[in-house]
């Protein structure tokens, strides 16, 4: 009962903080907009309709899994802060079980992500994508969970972040190699041999698909999901169980 | 539930960091209802022993009893008993003062009436009831840790750790905030552990002190028995010009003097009566041929304590201590 409580408390926190901190609401928005109508737009040029729909409408779940991505991993690892400078020094020594807290944290980037998915996917007719409100519905479900599941593995990270130059490595060759190898911006199948395994080790390969199979009609062709909805939703329960796990006995054993 | 009614029995705790040893074989109790300080300067253990007393770190070897509990085999237990405020300020700065509060008490499951009753309580306690509702963004230091001091009392604790908790801030703040502990002192049967090194901290607020440097005890008391436990009652301390060695041995000499201790063109004895026994001992200068510039007479501090038994100051390290705590702080706007 305490711990179920402070779970809630963690995400109460992580939400009041972010609802009030305009500057990072609006970047974190601001992001993936600029992405989807800038990269969008001039990559619209370069590929042709006719490998099955505009670029623009193709990296749209991409840019949610972008979005999801960032918020998550940000929002976890600021746990570290929390701990060292924050709130979790002295809710550290409360009667609370440490995977309570690591639960609870991944929940606040759960939560934070879901808000920004949805201001970003509201965005769809804009882009001339054509989506039934259980479409919408079933996308912002799976959306939470791979948030969930990223802003877990972000926990896993930050239990290995040591100080500030970690996080610009955490940047380069974590965040940006998962991003661009999650198939947001190309298909994984058309990717080389070598890339294409990459990308299969991704979790967030697994939540772009997803968002691919409830987005996206056509089920052929080059820009069609790389794989099968069942088979996506049940990489992202596995992975964030496993996350979970590895964060909880990490942040455990880093003290 | 407490053994033999003891808030915390220590005995031969030790911590290593890789080849480093922060705290050496420290035995110590603390009874209930005890004001208990531990004095040293930078570096010397007391966050490591903070930490491990509150269950954040594990003693590389002897143990530790808080609240009834082994610190090391049932964290859980002790955990239910105490209130920590770090040495790091830890108030979330674009929250409210009574938000802070109130995350906190439910964060220990505080009901939703009496969370209310107790925030408003104790905001008023401490002086910040008239700035509850505005972000702690815009309180000062001694503000934000009145609030600090208030949030941890939320789920009323027995035990009480605090891990220096005025520093850096103004002598004001720093005389609210001792105001502040004396009067909490005075109310429930709370039992306090804090650290320090301002010797006027312990020397005022607190019942025993433990003197620490270099992770070990070297002298532990209450303040007036520390400073009986040390030759002399006064420190006299003589700006000279022409400080010689010959002036010191000769005032050595002196039966009423029992050390003297050099720095540049100043000397400081620790003497009997120093008042009555100042002219005899100018008289002794004069004549080994030094000039008075400037003397002074006070009486024994912690300080000269820790001066005796360790042959160096504690303040020596306060300046480097300011500019890590204004180093520390940065990380929280950083991070967002
Ligand atoms: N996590 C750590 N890793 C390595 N050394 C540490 C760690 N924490 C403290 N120390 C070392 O232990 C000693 C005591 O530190 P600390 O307990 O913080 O002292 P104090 O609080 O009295 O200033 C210092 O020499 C410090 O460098
Ligand atoms: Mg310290």
């Amino acid at each position: 009962m305490t711990d179920l409580n402070a779970i809630y408390v963690i995400v109460m926190r992580e939400l009041k903080k972010f609802v009030r901190e305009k500057s990072r609401l609006v970047s974190s928005i601001a992001r993936p907009l600029i992405w989807l109508f800038l990269v969008g737009a001039g990559m619209s040029r370069l590929v042709s309709p006719r490998a099955g729909m505009p670029y623009t409408r193709f990296i749209f779940p991409g840019i949610l899994g972008m979005t999801i991505l960032f918020s998550s991993i940000f929002s976890s690892i600021s746990i570290i802060w929390d701990k060292e400078f924050g709130f979790l020094k002295e809710i550290l020594v409360a009667p609370v079980r440490r995977s309570s807290i690591v639960i609870g944290k991944s929940l606040s980037g759960t939560a934070v992500s879901a808000i920004q998915v949805f201001i970003v996917l509201m965005t769809f007719p804009v882009i001339g994508e054509r989506l039934s409100f259980l479409q919408v519905l079933l996308t912002l479900l799976v959306g939470l969970l791979v948030a969930f599941s990223i802003s877990s593995f972000g926990i896993v990270i930050a239990t290995f972040y040591e100080n500030y130059e970690s996080f610009s490595v955490i940047m380069n060759f974590i965040i940006m190699p998962m991003f661009f190898l999650s198939g947001a911006m190309y298909p994984v199948k058309l990717l080389p041999s070598a890339l294409r395994w990459a990308s299969r080790l991704n979790p967030l390969t697994y939540g772009v698909d997803a968002l691919k199979n409830t987005m996206f009609q056509a089920k052929a062709g080059p820009m069609s999901p790389d794989f099968s909805f069942s088979l996506d939703m049940l990489v992202i329960a596995l992975s964030s169980a496993v996350f979970v796990l590895l964060a909880s006995v990490f942040f455990e054993r880093k003290q | 539930m407490l053994r033999d009614g003891k808030a915390i029995t220590v005995s031969g705790i030790t911590r290593e960091f890789g080849p480093a040893t922060a705290v050496d074989g420290i035995s110590f109790e603390v009874d209930r209802g005890e004001f208990f300080g531990f004095l040293g300067p930078n570096g010397a253990g007391k966050t490591t022993l903070i930490r491990m007393l509150t269950t954040l770190l594990k003693p590389t070897s002897g143990q530790a009893i808080v609240s009834g509990f082994d610190v090391a085999e049932d964290p859980a237990r002790v955990r239910k008993h105490i209130g920590v405020v770090p040495q790091a300020m830890t108030s979330d700065l674009d929250l409210t003062g009574r938000e802070n509060m109130d995350i906190y008490g439910r964060f220990y499951g505080i009901r939703s009436g009496e969370r209310k009753e107790r925030i408003e309580y104790l905001l008023e306690m401490v002086g910040l009831a008239p700035r509850a509702d505005d972000l702690v963004a815009t309180y000062s230091g001694g503000m934000r840790r009145r609030l600090e001091i208030a949030r941890v009392l939320v789920h009323k604790p027995a035990l009480l750790f605090l891990d220096e908790p005025t520093i850096g801030l103004d002598p004001q703040s720093r005389r609210v905030v001792w105001e502040l502990l004396k009067k909490l002192m005075q109310g429930d049967s709370i039992t306090i552990f804090l650290t320090t090194h301002y010797m006027e901290e312990a020397e005022l607020l607190c019942g025993r002190v433990a003197i620490i440097d270099a992770g070990k005890i070297i002298a532990m008391g209450s303040p007036a028995a520390l400073k009986a436990g040390i030759p002399g009652n006064d420190i006299v301390t003589l700006k000279v010009g022409g400080l010689t060695d010959e002036i010191i041995g000769a005032m050595e000499k002196l039966p009423f003097v029992h050390k003297v201790s050099r720095e540049e063109d100043s000397l400081a004895a620790s003497v009997d009566n120093g008042a009555e026994n100042l002219p005899q001992l100018i008289d002794v200068v004069r004549a080994s041929g030094g000039a008075i510039v400037a003397a002074s007479v006070h009486e024994q501090s912690l300080e000269d304590v820790f001066i005796h038994y360790t042959g160096k100051s504690i303040r020596e390290e306060e300046a480097r201590k300011v500019s890590f705590l204004i180093g520390a702080g940065m990380p929280q706007r950083l991070g967002r």
